[in-house]
């Protein structure tokens, strides 16, 4: 059983068997405040699912693409979870379970191309493409994720999916499938597709004129 | 939950340290630190979102470590704790985020706790009997903060008599050092560069010291006109082609920082009565600092009262060592809806 949290776009977390079945998911759309809401949606969610701690074998982790405060904020509370738990974190890209949950609810029809798109903020989006399921029944990333201004997204795909939150069942379900071929999962690192802002110090200005 | 001795996990990350402390009582057990200093050292002071990407990093092996030091099973804790603010609210969410689900994990009760007072609370892991005597009045410098308490209680009553009012003691260092041409952080350079300076050659202001200041800003701090005084200083000897007395200069700019720090401390003791004072944050590693300390609270008979540097710095064994307090005292566990607030009043000991 895995417990799956996302927080790359409003903040979700769900319980979900191994074999797919999503037992328990609750969701906050609210994009400023993962922080507050993330305690209470693990709780509420084991709850809901009718389950112990201790009947977990694995953590899911959305790692992003996502604005980073949010981002993040999932990804420690799986880790720190999986520490307490001592359970291992398959890491998943967010905009795998968006692509899924399309597939499997025939938003797309399994062999349409499709492009999903989430807010980064700052008058950008960000994108992957998608060609369908493959035999695992796992959504085939073609390209991304990547960051692009609105103008500059991709048209090319058939159908154009702009999601608000990940679905963290939809999530759950990507690592059960992945868990289940021995496919791929993401890497370690958020994927944020920015760098920090920084200014670099430009030296010392002058005081006196 | 044992009330007389509890055994907690406390998780720090307002700043650019990620700490992870665990304390059974007012007995340390651990107190790892990791910090991301080196990745600010570029940008000549802590860029937010490198410290906050950098907490979530650190996050695991830091557990792991301070887990492994301390010698304790983690379903062995009668609670967990973190710092709820202030400090860089990116940096704070990831420690929220953290022992919110480190607690449902475990199934423990949380706390989460105010920074300024946890670094007040670090006192308790100093003492013999992990008790502090009241009232006590604590200076708190960092690169962060600049602050002054009056602490009745540590979990009932704590007071702000005065703070910063632009930049943090820890800044200003940074800011002098690079006007005089040296790395970041400022704090160790200005040290290094003062050996054998005079601090009497130049007389930099004392901020917010003068008479008129006392009425509004009594217990304030302010560094950034000495800042400024000290770059002004420093143009018009290169402008005369002259060369700059570096050891002169940082003796002279730290002396103005210390003796303003110092001064206002003693003298919230003493208008006060209170005859104690405590000294926490990063700049406490200043042995200037330090020594002027010393020297007046013993000239003013006020027992000074300074932890080991690595209780002062940010860390995490403080926020377990606040939350211990807490439990003993009798409080109850915080809610698991707060979140990270960056400016919360120290009056606010627990959040809920
Ligand atoms: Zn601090």
């Amino acid at each position: 059983m895995l417990l799956a949290i996302d927080t790359s776009a409003g903040s979700s977390v769900a319980v979900v068997t191994l074999g797919g079945e999503v037992l328990a998911e609750r969701s906050s759309d609210d994009p400023m405040r993962h922080a507050e809401v993330i305690g209470t949606l693990v709780a509420g969610c084991l709850d809901d699912a009718g389950i112990e701690v201790a009947a977990l074998t694995g953590l899911v982790a959305g790692m992003g693409p996502g604005p980073f405060t949010g981002l993040r904020i999932g990804i420690a509370a799986a880790r720190s979870f999986g520490i307490g738990a001592g359970l291992p974190v398959h890491p998943v890209v967010s905009h795998d379970a968006i692509a899924l949950d399309a597939y499997r609810s025939g938003s797309a029809a399994p062999d349409a191309t499709l492009l999903v798109v989430t807010d980064a903020r700052r008058r950008e989006r960000y994108w992957t493409s998608y060609a369908g399921l493959d035999a695992a029944g796992l959504p085939v990333r073609v390209e991304g994720p990547a960051l692009a201004k609105p103008d500059d997204l991709p048209t090319s795909e058939s159908v154009r999916l702009d999601a608000l939150v990940v679905p963290a069942g939809a999530l759950g379900q990507v690592a059960a499938a992945l868990l289940a071929t021995d496919g791929e999962f993401a890497g370690e690192e958020p994927l944020y597709l920015r760098s920090p802002d920084v200014t670099m110090s430009a030296g010392t200005k002058r005081v006196t004129a | 939950m044992n009330r007389a001795e509890p055994l907690v996990l406390g998780i720090e990350t307002s700043c650019d340290e990620t700490g992870i402390g665990i304390v059974r009582g007012h007995h340390l057990l651990a107190n790892t630190i990791a910090s991301s200093m080196d990745e600010h050292a570029r940008y000549g002071g802590v860029v937010p979102e490198v410290a906050a990407r950098a907490h979530l990093e650190a996050l695991e092996p830091t557990l792991t470590a301070a887990l492994a030091e301390a010698g304790i099973a983690l379903a062995d804790l009668d609670a967990v704790a973190v710092t709820s603010g202030p400090g860089l609210s990116g940096a704070l969410m990831v420690g929220v985020g953290a022992a919110k689900a480190l607690a449902v994990s475990l199934g423990k009760p949380l706390y989460a706790v105010n920074h300024l007072v946890g670094h007040v609370g670090a006192d308790v892991l100093d003492s013999e009997d992990g008790t502090i005597e009241y009232p006590t009045i604590a200076l708190l410098v960092s690169g962060g903060h600049t602050s002054l308490l009056l602490v009745r209680d540590l979990v009932s009553d704590v007071e702000l008599l005065g703070e910063t009012i632009d930049d943090a003691a820890g800044e200003a260092f940074d800011k002098v050092a690079r006007i005089l041409g040296l790395p970041y952080p400022g704090g160790p350079q200005i040290d290094r560069a003062a050996v054998g300076g005079d601090p009497k050659t130049i007389r930099f202001p004392r901020g917010l010291s003068l008479p008129k200041d006392m009425e509004r800003h009594r217990y304030d701090f302010s560094f950034s006109g000495l800042k400024t005084a000290v770059a002004r200083w420093v143009e018009a000897k290169q402008d005369a082609g002259e060369p700059v007395p570096v050891a002169d200069v940082a003796a002279s700019f730290r002396e103005a920082v210390v003796d303003v720090l110092v001064s206002k401390a003693v003298k919230a003791c003493t208008e006060l009565g209170v005859p104690r004072l405590l000294l926490g944050g990063g700049v406490i590693a200043n042995a200037r600092l330090r020594e002027v300390a010393a020297e007046r609270t013993a000239a003013a008979g006020i027992e000074l009262r300074i932890p080991p540097l690595q209780l002062c710095t940010d860390n995490g064994a403080m926020i377990a060592a606040l939350a211990a307090q807490l439990i003993s005292a009798g409080h109850e566990p915080s809610s698991l809806g707060f979140g990270a607030d960056s400016t919360l009043p120290v009056t606010e000991i627990q959040v809920h």
